[in-house]
Formats: structure tokens, C-alpha cells, sequence
């Protein structure tokens, strides 16, 4: 009897591998970025539909195939969830501590920078006429 | 940034400027503010010295090892006074524009 195609071996790797490199897409909004669990869901689906499909393929092998992939695309998702959650868990966290990085109530430095139309901007001028002015540091390198 | 482009009138309204400032030449920034439809001034620190000044460089976490800024935001009224700051401990957590909204109104209500 020819075996059937084991579908959630397939559809969880797919699945997993749609968990991950969504990062790009759902970082853009801050309830899917302060915490992904967007992602962590996807790839959570993806490696227990691998494990589902691994079940069949080994419990039932007469009737499911699947054994070698099977495992191989587990190994390579569960690589995938372990790379996620080290980026997110660890490489994210490493950010300097910033301790001398002026506190509520101390004077901010001055600064004379050049802005996108390369017209100089001073910390002065944007407080003057104004009540009170942000400064955003971002990574850059856009 | 993007959220804060979006609650710029807000900002407006209460008289507050939004600035952004990374090492990023003025070119790309100007290229950015396009793409995006930033309204607020990018401002162009390239060899990082304000970054440096104000103790926020992220030494070599840049592509290919360049130092960069880390996120951090500071809210600053009239005499340079820094009246709120966020120092993330996570590069994806950012400042969200109604913390920095609220903040500010605590401030205002608090002197009045």
C-alpha cells in the first residue's frame, strides 16, 4: 500500500520558518515587537505540528512516511527556535548601561548638528519658541 | 519613529519638538524623512560625538563593527533641564509616544 504524505511534517516547517522571518514584518508594530509573540507562536505551531507529523511517521510507519525528513526539518526548525529566542532573549538585551547619560534634573549638552537638508540645528534653537523638545537616538544605518 | 510621526500633532499641540538624531549622514536621513513622510528634523551626528556627549554610543554594534547610537530618548525644557528620560534595556522596546505624552503632562501639572 503506498503511504501517505505526512502533511503536518510539511506545513509545520513551513509554518516555522514563517515565524521567523516574519520578525521583519511584525516589528513594525510595538505590540507584536516589545515582546514577539507573534513570531514565538508561529514557530511554537510550526515545531508542534513537526512533532505531531514525527509521531506518524515513526508510530505508524506503514501508514505514514516522513522518518528521515521528518526529522531532519524538526531539527532544522527547532535550530531556527533556538536562534529566535537567543536574538530576542540575549543579543537584543545587550544594550551599554549608559550610566553617565544625563538624569532628570541635570543639564542636557549642547549640540550644533546638521539635519536632512544639511541646515545646522541646535539644541537652543529647538528649545527656543518651544516648551520642551524629544530627542529620539535610534541605530541608524537605514 | 514611525509612531511618533503619527502622534506629531499631539506633540504640536503641546508646544513639544521631535527630533531624531543617529550617525547616519544627512543624505540618508533626508532619503528616510522622504520614504517615510517623517516631518521632524533628522539630525546627522556621524562621528558620534553628541551620541558620545550624551553617554549613548553603542560601541561597534553597527554593520561591520561601526559605532552607532543606542535607543534612548530624553525629554529637555526650557534651560537645557532634562525633565524625562528613557534608557531601554532592550534594543526592540522602545519609547512609546504616549509614555513620553504622559509624561509630559505629569510634568506640566506637577508645576502648575
Amino acid at each position: 500500500m503506498k503511504r501517505k504524505r505526512n502533511w503536518p511534517i510539511w506545513v509545520g516547517f513551513i509554518v516555522a520558518v514563517v515565524g521567523l522571518f516574519s520578525y521583519g514584518f511584525f516589528v513594525q508594530f510595538p505590540i507584536t515587537r516589545d515582546f514577539p509573540w507573534a513570531n514565538l507562536l508561529l514557530l511554537g505551531i510550526g515545531v508542534a505540528l513537526l512533532i505531531v507529523g514525527l509521531f506518524r511517521a515513526f508510530g505508524r510507519p506503514q501508514l505514514y512516511r516522513g522518518k528521515i525528513f521528518g526529522s531532519i526539518l524538526t531539527a532544522i526548525a527547532l535550530l531556527l527556535f533556538v536562534f529566535f529566542c537567543y536574538e530576542i532573549f540575549y543579543v537584543l538585551r545587550q544594550v551599554p548601561l549608559s550610566a553617565h547619560a544625563p538624569r532628570v534634573g541635570e543639564t542636557a549638552p549642547d549640540f550644533m548638528l546638521l539635519d536632512q537638508n544639511e541646515q545646522p540645528v541646535g539644541l537652543g534653537d529647538l528649545l527656543s519658541g518651544s516648551r520642551g523638545t524629544l530627542l529620539i537616538f535610534y541605530r541608524g544605518f537605514w | 519613529m514611525r509612531s511618533f510621526q503619527q502622534k506629531l500633532a499631539e506633540f504640536d499641540a503641546r508646544g513639544i519638538r521631535v527630533v531624531g538624531i543617529s550617525v547616519d549622514p544627512p543624505e540618508i536621513n533626508l532619503r528616510q524623512s522622504q520614504k517615510l513622510g517623517y516631518t521632524f528634523p533628522l539630525l546627522s551626528d556621524p562621528k558620534a560625538e553628541v551620541i558620545r556627549r550624551y553617554d549613548v554610543l553603542h560601541s561597534g554594534a553597527g554593520p561591520r563593527g561601526a559605532d552607532i547610537a543606542r535607543p534612548a530618548e530624553f525629554l529637555i525644557s526650557s534651560g537645557r533641564t532634562v525633565r524625562w528620560v528613557n534608557l531601554t534595556g532592550n534594543i526592540a522596546v522602545r519609547a512609546r509616544p504616549e509614555q513620553v505624552l504622559s509624561a509630559f503632562n505629569q510634568i506640566e501639572a506637577a508645576g502648575q
